[in-house]
């Protein structure tokens, strides 16, 4: 069995601060990390892999150079082979010009049964690449994937939705995107990080490794663009309540009865 | 390029379940009918089902002049072929120029995968949508990084230009009885070996369902409530004040709270009348799903912390301390300074 499982490198969000003065964001010292979901997504990979042993897990993102570092984390998980796709012609690409890219990339790989995308990715939180991703591989699609069994050349797939779940059967090769309440993910061990290290490397692709449309990527193939971007108001300060536990906890309840609030 | 100037008309897909409307179809009717009055195009609702015919006329009472209608056995459950084929045939044949799908679990299947058969862009999850006075474009504003900053997208040269857009975020169309329409029932050219999944069941969860979006009281707690047992300390206060629970994305990440209580640019967008936040710091992806409370109390140890920078009441204490005594002065009937 083949499996492909498609990652990305994404600021950690809950620790991203706005500059008060110049209102713009401030990067330095933010954690760069493997994006939440995608790490679902690899140890879903790994978990058909257990069960599985013949089954081969490669690992694809497009990104910087230095994206490189969430892969070995993915090869250290215990992924086989780790692919970096990383271009200058593929900066500024929206979410149809990054699927191109990923297809394109997944073409060459020559043939998969289940391909693993994390549902959104906390930078964009879009949720369109994995389905984007399907749609120009004209596989079927999964999506919200909170539970995953086998049956013959079938998937047998618990897809989350806002009030409950459905249960989907789905036939290989296909794509899934997957939600935390998937599994949970396994920390890399000694033996794999030393592995992942001596034995195993990151493939580094340019444009011209992969089967794309060049009118289809990057920035300039990118059908949406950014027209401006600002940073959110924020209303008026309020009151800030002084004295002891009691003494607030009495204040506030008077502040909003005399209101009639409560 | 394509000839843009053959698309015309705003469309809102109007997700159904189980033969019901979904309130987030009515709020695109109430949003796609000020930008279609912007442009001075039609606003168009698309159905999708089997058996549904029925509700077309209340699309119509919430403001579509338009219905398209698609009806087939094989849309009686959503599936993701099934549903993108009948659309992009739908868009192909009657070119609108904008298209609005709810962002559910539903829509966000179905858009990116529309998107990609149309080629056109998406813009996930918009929080605001215009209509460029300039030249009529439709101006797609959305948080990004985690909310720390909005951006406001187009799609230039690409029709049409599609938005998704969360639940609960725009207001509700207005219903008018008197109102009429035309309902345009469309051939559905869908077979049953387009559709490559089999939806087995969907099974609705009786689970005590967490219903932020109507609750007058939030009580929601972050990283300072400390552990999954203070988060029953917010629930007590939620209790007495006939409210529910909500979390942080920094609660639910670390397994205090549940995802459907989280609030915010990846949970839900809630505008109760009070909303208490309990050892929340206040990101700013926290403050897209709740700055629009009426009123907002804020208790943090911290008094930098951002939080207090939108709360209309602050109190800078610990609320393993506070909330106990906020419920016994709620209790307290007799309250010194009333």
């Amino acid at each position: 069995m083949k499996i492909i499982v498609c990652v990305k490198q994404v600021p950690d969000t809950n620790e991203i601060r706005i500059d008060p003065i110049t209102g713009t964001l401030i990067r330095d010292g933010v954690p760069s990390i493997l994006n939440p979901d995608d790490r679902n997504a690899i140890e879903e990979a790994l978990v058909l892999k257990d069960k599985n042993p013949e089954a081969n897990v490669t690992v694809i993102t497009m990104g910087p150079p230095q994206a490189k570092e969430v892969l070995l984390e993915c090869l250290a998980m215990g992924a086989d082979r780790a692919i970096l796709v990383s271009d200058r012609a593929f900066a500024g690409a929206d979410t149809w010009a990054t699927s191109e890219t990923l297809a394109g990339t997944i073409k060459k790989l020559g043939g998969y049964d289940v391909i693993f995308c994390g549902r959104q990715a906390i930078d964009g939180d879009t949720a369109q690449v994995g389905p984007q991703i399907a749609e120009r591989l004209n596989v079927p699609q999964v999506t919200y994937v909170e539970a995953l069994e086998e049956q013959g050349n079938d998937l047998i797939v618990k897809r989350k939705l806002e009030d409950g779940y459905e249960m989907i059967k789905i036939a290989k090769p296909a794509l899934l995107t997957a939600i935390k309440e998937l599994n949970v993910p396994r920390y890399p061990s000694v033996g794999g990080i030393v592995t992942a290290v001596q034995e195993k490397e990151v493939e580094v692709w340019t444009v011209n490794d992969i089967d794309v449309d060049l009118t289809q990527i990057g920035l300039k193939g990118s059908p949406t663009k950014v027209k401006k971007s600002f940073t959110p108001d924020v209303k008026g300060k309020g009151v800030i309540l002084e004295g002891s536990p009691e003494e607030v906890a009495v204040k506030l309840v008077a502040n909003l009865k005399s209101k009639h609030l409560i | 390029m394509k000839d843009l100037t053959a698309y015309k008309n705003v469309w809102v897909f109007a997700e159904q379940r189980q033969g019901e409307i979904m309130p987030v179809a009515i709020e695109l009717l109430g949003e796609g009918r000020k930008l279609a009055n912007e442009i001075g195009v039609e606003l168009c609702a698309i159905l999708l089902g089997d058996k549904v015919e029925g509700l077309a006329n209340e699309l119509v009472k919430f403001g579509a002049d338009k219905v398209y209608l698609a009806e087939s056995p094989l849309l009686s459950t959503f599936t993701t072929d099934g549903y993108a084929n009948v659309v992009t045939d739908m868009i192909n044949e009657y070119k609108p120029e904008v298209v609005l799908v709810g962002a559910s679990h539903i829509g966000r299947d179905l858009a990116p995968r529309v998107a990609a058969k149309v080629g056109t862009g998406l813009t996930a999850d918009c929080t605001r949508l215009e209509i460029d006075p300039e030249d009529k474009k439709l101006l797609q504003t959305r948080p990004a990084f985690g909310g720390n900053i909005m951006a406001t997208i187009i799609c230039p040269d690409n029709r049409p230009q599609m938005s998704t857009v969360r639940p609960g975020v725009m207001q509700k169309a207005a219903k008018d009885d008197s109102r009429t329409g035309e309902v345009i029932k469309v051939d559905v050219k869908l077979q049953q070996s387009d559709i490559r999944t089999t939806v087995l069941e969907v099974v609705k969860e009786k689970k005590a369902k967490v219903n932020l979006q109507e609750a007058e009281f939030i009580v929601s707690g972050g990283r300072g409530v400390g552990s999954a047992e203070g988060f029953k300390l917010l629930q007590k206060l939620a209790d007495k004040l006939n409210g529910v629970v909500g979390a942080s994305r920094a609660a639910v990440d670390i397994g205090w709270a549940e995802y459907q209580r989280q609030v915010g640019q990846t949970g839900k967008t809630v505008r109760p009348v009070i909303y208490i936040a309990c050892g929340i710091s206040g990101a700013i992806q926290h403050l897209a799903g709740m700055q629009d409370s009426d009123y907002i109390i804020a208790i943090n140890k911290n008094p930098e912390a951002s939080i207090f920078k939108i709360a209309d009441y602050g109190i800078v204490g610990d609320l393993h301390e506070v909330i106990p005594k906020l419920i016994e002065a709620i209790d307290n009937k007799e309250n010194i300074f009333l």
